[in-house]
């Protein structure tokens, strides 16, 4: 499917954690800036409560937060996305009154002008701050008038989703911009590296591009529509 | 951080004994334990600036990971499988468990002032 990237006035990312953009959407963010379109990530939390401290570790729980802030807002810069921090806790998300969310999300969504949103699909996204994200902004949506709602692309990724969803309809391959989607998931240094070392194992042989991209080259989704 | 040295840590634990402190306690095995072994369950608790005034705080070595116990008025706080530590800046004692990938699995950490939200 051949995507229109240039048709869209405002994409935004909706999302938990510093990370999920550079793992889910990032070539995706890439390709809609080099069409000129504005993309914005509105990231929930700051990953406060992440187990992962670097590998080898350089991060503790109190130091974590501000490290990830940094890593967010670098690998925005890598992708040339602008970011708004909403202040919700990490592994809190689900705890919080989702009305009260989907309305902060449908405000942002309204005063951006987005033609599409990107965000988890709930309940197939995994970890509870995804799908309690994912929640809020479908409801956000369904809120709005329908003459006005965007485009919705979610990205599924359970074990189970393939069954019960079918395959994604949107397959973005992200080949000729991966050098740039690598550099946002790098700036995730606290995050990206014991991961990159694990899959490392057994592919002595490969670059770090080429390693990456076999893991990282496609950011997959399934439309939504509400009715 | 760095790995913990006993007599250092008891020090810190003895100077809080009787006074009012902040606690932050969690373990967890992260949330793609399940994701990755359908065998395996997500497991998870963490307590962020309960106040607690523990009457006695010890920490104890076996084979080369820690436990630390704070027995207060009422009950107890306990956390097993500490390997790291640092005093830092704050005043702040923090200690945690870390896997062979440098992975929080484990955290016990005490203050006088609240934990930042």
């Amino acid at each position: 499917m051949e995507i229109d990237y240039s048709k869209h006035k405002h994409v935004v990312v909706i999302y938990p954690h510093p990370d999920d953009e550079s793992f889910g959407t990032a070539g995706t963010v890439v390709k809609f800036r080099e069409a000129g379109v504005p993309v914005t990530y509105l990231c929930g939390t700051l990953g406060e409560m992440g187990r992962n401290m670097g590998s080898p570790f350089f991060a503790n729980r109190e130091t974590l937060p501000e490290i990830r802030k940094q890593e967010l807002i670098n690998a925005c810069k890598e992708i040339d996305m602008d970011l708004q921090m909403l202040s919700y806790r990490d592994k809190t998300m689900e705890f919080e009154d989702e009305q009260v969310v989907a309305d902060d999300l449908r405000k942002r969504i309204e005063e951006l002008d987005a033609s599409l949103v990107i965000t988890f699909y709930p309940p197939y996204a995994v970890h509870p701050d995804h799908n309690a994200m994912g929640r809020a902004a479908f409801r956000a949506i369904r809120d709005m008038d329908p003459d006005k709602r965007p485009e919705v692309w979610a990205n599924a990724i359970s074990n189970d989703h393939q069954e019960i969803l079918g395959s994604p309809d949107i397959v973005i391959d992200t080949k000729d911009v991966f050098q740039k989607k690598l550099n946002a998931l790098k700036a995730h240094k606290s995050q990206i590296d014991g991961m990159l070392q694990k899959v490392r194992q057994g592919n002595e042989e490969l670059s770090e591009f080429d390693l990456a991209l076999r893991y990282f080259q496609y950011e997959t989704y399934h439309t939504v529509t509400f009715d | 951080m760095k790995s913990i040295e006993l007599n250092k840590v008891q020090d810190y634990l003895d100077q809080w004994t009787n006074k009012p402190v902040y606690v932050h306690v969690e373990t967890t095995n992260g949330a793609y334990a399940k994701h990755f072994d359908a065998n395996a369950y997500n497991v998870g608790a963490y307590v962020r600036n309960a106040q607690i005034t523990y009457t006695q705080g010890k920490i104890v070595e076996q084979e080369g990971a820690y436990r630390v116990g704070l027995k207060h008025e009422i009950g107890w706080i306990y956390a097993e499988g500490l390997t790291d530590f640092e005093f830092n800046e704050n005043n702040q004692l923090l200690m945690a468990g870390h896997d062979a990938d440098g992975r929080l699995m484990v955290a016990m950490q005490l203050s006088e002032t609240p934990f930042n939200y």
